[in-house]
């Protein structure tokens, strides 16, 4: 059992945790992930090494509460457990110094950045930011990403926050701007996301790195569910990745497959949602 | 040897070999219980009756780990059923998993003298019988430890060979800590073999034994990445350590329209309904989605049981294809039976060429190719090869590849000086020591795919020999410290 030491909202549907995971601690680094499953009958499902602490102990998760396991795991109090934790998986990112790199994040995927950008700040590159959302409630993490960042741009759909529109918009500019020197771009967030992101930054010839967010089972290689197609080939996710070439990956045959499991999925929250929530029934 | 038995050759010869009862096929095509309720004691009797209690018996030698077959037959028709478990129980530590999916008639069944001339003396069945029987009846004592050893030795994954391997050593005295990757034991045993063919009581039955030996067990622990081997040796104090990681990444044909919604390897299809119960979904979260149509390809046991799990789901077409014939079919004589008795179609010479999807992207045909039987290959067997102009194409909402594994690389590429072979497989010598000192490996891993009992005799005579090198350990820092002081 994987005791919560600390829980903090960062959004209406955003939760942090600090979680007791002595082992994963000391060897997480940028860019691994874990899988976790929260009960006895819940799914296992991956969840970025956001942070950790390796003398006391713990990892951080930030988790967005989307579907039936999310939400009951953002439904846990300090002091509740995980049922099981597995980490960390993945292949590290690869961090060296390019000079000057571009980090775009969007929703959720900030999280999945924010160590990698700290990675990268840490190796002697200028860090430029970009992190959006849908709307304000839904930037993350704006602070710590400024901590390592030379500069933070916020962009929301709607204007609530920052400027209006997508994180396309300012990526643009930044290539254009010669000064900057952007020369590797690193891209996390939903898939329409990052294949607009690769497709533009293609045109510059920045290489550009995704995190592809296939769905997995065990983690390690076992099941071959979380298979992407990259540069004609399959590579599994979860080992291979998750990250890849975003000019590489096929974005859409990921998107089409993510929608395997929709019809379930929804039946899966509304009944939890009816089993916790009366008032939805 | 004196006989037990009070009938003479020529009259046991007459008795028939006996079948086991089973849930009849109409049932059970829709539930996940057991298919077979094995031997009641009335027909084990009759059974263990027709052994020839032969002078020389050869059955032993069938068997990977030499059970004493003879004897334990003989005990069951004294009705010592006791002594009949503690008999095989010396060579084998999991006899109601092995009763149940050893390939008896490869092994034991298929050298047996009686099945010279009739069929062979049930041995799987009667093994099974009298491991049930110690377990309804409660009769398990853990074996006696002599005595008490320092040295820490740690077991990765938790198949097979590392729970026979972990069983052995922690008998020999040894703190044994076993760590796997999944969040929970039995490796293909939990995730790969259904419910029918091994209820999961057993399974964790098993796993109770080996914790109240003394073994630690450590789950969501993937070596590797959590650790390395060089670090459990170096910073963690392990003297050994015993490699059973098995084999199990899956190979995919390599053909279009593998990225398809709709199309699972076994192993993944496999995982979710036995580890995750997605057959209880929406009670467990795990979901799958499975079709009418099901076409399984491949030939061998963990074809067998993805179709046969599919039929379970509720596919009203589940269809086994496969490119060579009938007679080259790795799986299990048994389960082809009770595979056929559940309706499954068998579509033999048939090679698939592209899985066809709409503009859903989700899969709606197999196209695929007639095959004849050539010249015999490496393997043996006749060579399938495909007869032109013979393309069609079956209807199908689901594609399942059982095609074969091969082992998990993480391993391989954290630990240094690991010698591996074709396929990823570690190579180690005939004491299952690898090519780094202290390490040695056995089961799939080692094999690249064999069966449940040869993992068992690979984690056995991996203990064996594990035991001898830390002895000598031992030995030579005595010997240093000797010359030191002396
Ligand atoms: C490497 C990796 C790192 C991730 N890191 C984070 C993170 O740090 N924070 C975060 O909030 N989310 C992260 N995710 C996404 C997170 O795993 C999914 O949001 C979660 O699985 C949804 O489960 P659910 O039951 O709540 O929702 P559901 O309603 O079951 O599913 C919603 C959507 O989530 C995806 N999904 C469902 N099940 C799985 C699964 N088993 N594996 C992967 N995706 C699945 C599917 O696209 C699905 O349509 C990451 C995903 C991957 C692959
Ligand atoms: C579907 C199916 C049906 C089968 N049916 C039969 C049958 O009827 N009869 C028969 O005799 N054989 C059968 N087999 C074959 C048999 O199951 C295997 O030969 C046997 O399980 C191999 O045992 P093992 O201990 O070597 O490895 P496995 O059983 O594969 O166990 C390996 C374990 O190691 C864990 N692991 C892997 N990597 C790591 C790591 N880095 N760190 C920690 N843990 C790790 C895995 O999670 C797994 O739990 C079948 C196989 C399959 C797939
Ligand atoms: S362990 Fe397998 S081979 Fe040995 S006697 Fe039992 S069924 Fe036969
Ligand atoms: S070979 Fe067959 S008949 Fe002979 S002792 Fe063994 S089981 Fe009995
Ligand atoms: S999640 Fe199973 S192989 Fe990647």
């Amino acid at each position: 059992m994987f005791r919560i030491i600390q829980k903090e909202r960062l959004a209406s549907t955003i939760t942090k945790f600090v979680v007791h995971a002595p082992y994963i601690a000391p060897k997480r680094r940028p860019g691994n992930f874990a899988i976790i499953r929260v009960v006895e009958s819940g799914e296992r499902i991956p969840l970025t090494l956001v942070d950790s602490d390796p003398v006391a102990g713990t990892i951080t998760l930030i988790v967005q509460a989307i579907g039936k396991t999310t939400q009951l795991l953002c439904s846990l109090q300090e002091g509740d457990s995980l049922r099981d934790v597995v980490g960390p998986l993945g292949t590290p990112t690869p961090i060296e110094n390019h000079g000057s790199v571009a980090c775009v994040g969007g929703g959720v995927g900030t999280a999945v950045i924010y160590p990698i950008a700290r990675g990268l700040r840490e190796a002697g590159n200028n860090v430029y930011s970009i992190i959006g959302g849908r709307t304000s409630e839904l930037v993350i993490l704006e602070q710590e990403m400024a901590r390592v960042s030379n500069r933070v741009i916020t962009t929301t759909d709607d204007g609530s926050l920052g400027r209006k529109g997508i994180v396309t918009d300012p990526l643009r500019e930044m290539l254009d701007d010669r000064s900057l020197g952007i020369s590797a771009v690193y891209a996390i967030g939903p898939l329409p996301m990052m294949k607009a992101v690769s497709n533009l930054t293609r045109n510059y010839g920045v290489p550009t790195f995704v995190s592809l967010n296939a769905i997995m089972v065990d983690g390690t290689g076992m099941c071959g569910g979380c298979r992407v197609t990259v540069d004609g080939t399959m590579k599994f996710a979860c080992v291979d990745g998750p990250e890849f070439d975003g000019h590489k990956v096929d974005f859409d045959e990921l998107i089409m497959r993510n929608r395997s499991y929709t019809e379930l999925e929804r039946l899966a929250h509304q009944r939890y949602l009816q089993t916790t929530l009366p008032e939805h029934a | 040897m004196s006989a037990f038995n009070s009938l003479k050759p020529s009259e046991r010869m007459k008795i028939p070999r006996q079948g086991s009862l089973e849930q009849n096929a109409g049932e059970r095509k829709g539930n996940f219980l057991e298919v077979s309720f094995g031997f009641n004691e009335e027909r084990a009797q009759i059974e263990a009756a027709r052994c020839l209690e032969c002078t020389n018996p050869v059955c032993t030698e069938g068997c990977p780990v030499g059970i004493d077959i003879r004897s334990f037959v003989q005990r069951i028709l004294m009705k010592d059923y006791a002594g009949a478990v503690q008999t095989i129980r010396q060579a084998n530590s999991l006899p109601a998993i092995c009763g149940r999916v050893c390939p008896q008639e490869e092994q034991c069944e298929a050298v047996c003298t009686l099945g010279k001339k009739h069929e062979p003396v049930a041995i799987g069945k009667l093994e099974r019988f009298v491991a049930d029987y110690e377990m309804t009846h409660n009769l398990f004592s853990p074996p006696m430890v002599e005595t008490k050893r320092d040295e820490k030795v740690a077991i990765v994954g938790s198949g097979p060979a590392g729970l026979t391997c972990a069983a052995e050593l922690s008998k020999i005295g040894y703190k044994v800590t076993l760590f796997e990757a999944l969040h929970a034991v039995g490796g293909v045993l939990r995730y790969g073999i259904p419910e029918f063919r091994l209820p999961r009581t057993i399974l964790d039955l098993e796993a109770e034994r080996i914790k109240a030996m003394g073994v630690e067990i450590i789950t969501n622990f993937l070596v590797g990445r959590t650790a390395t081997v060089d670090e459990l040796m170096d910073e963690w104090g392990f003297s050994a350590v015993f490699l059973g990681t098995g084999a199990g990444t899956p190979h995919f044909l390599g053909i279009p329209g593998e990225g398809l919604t709709g199309v699972y390897s076994a192993n993944e299809f496999l995982t979710r309904v036995n580890l995750m119960k997605a057959y209880q979904f929406p009670d467990y979260d795990t979901p799958i989605r499975l079709g009418k149509n099901v076409a399984v390809i491949g030939g061998g046991n963990t074809a067998m049981d993805a179709v046969r799990t599919a039929r379970r789901l509720g596919a009203e077409r589940a269809v086994l294809v496969y490119r060579r014939s009938r007679q080259e079919m790795p799986a299990r004589l048994e389960e082809v039976h009770h595979a056929e008795e559940e309706g499954i179609e068998f579509l033999m010479l048939t090679n698939p060429l592209r899985i066809i999807g709409d503009e859903h992207h989700v899969v709606t045909s197999l196209e695929c190719q007639r095959m004849e039987l050539g010249e015999p290959d490496d393997s043996g067997r006749r060579k399938p090869i495909p007869v032109a102009g013979s393309e069609f194409s079956i209807a199908v909402d689901t594609v399942i590849e059982a095609i074969g594994q091969q082992p998990n690389p993480i391993i391989q590429s954290t630990t240094s000086g690991l010698k591996t072979g074709k396929r990823g497989v570690i190579i180690t010598d005939d004491r299952q020591q690898t090519s780094r000192p202290g390490v040695f490996a056995g089961g799939d891993l080692s094999r690249g795919g064999a069966t449940v009992i040869l993992a068992m005799r690979d984690g056995k005579q991996a203990a064996n020999s594990i035991h001898t090198y830390l002895q000598s350990v031992q030995l030579s820092t005595v010997d240093i410290t000797d010359s030191m002081t002396g």
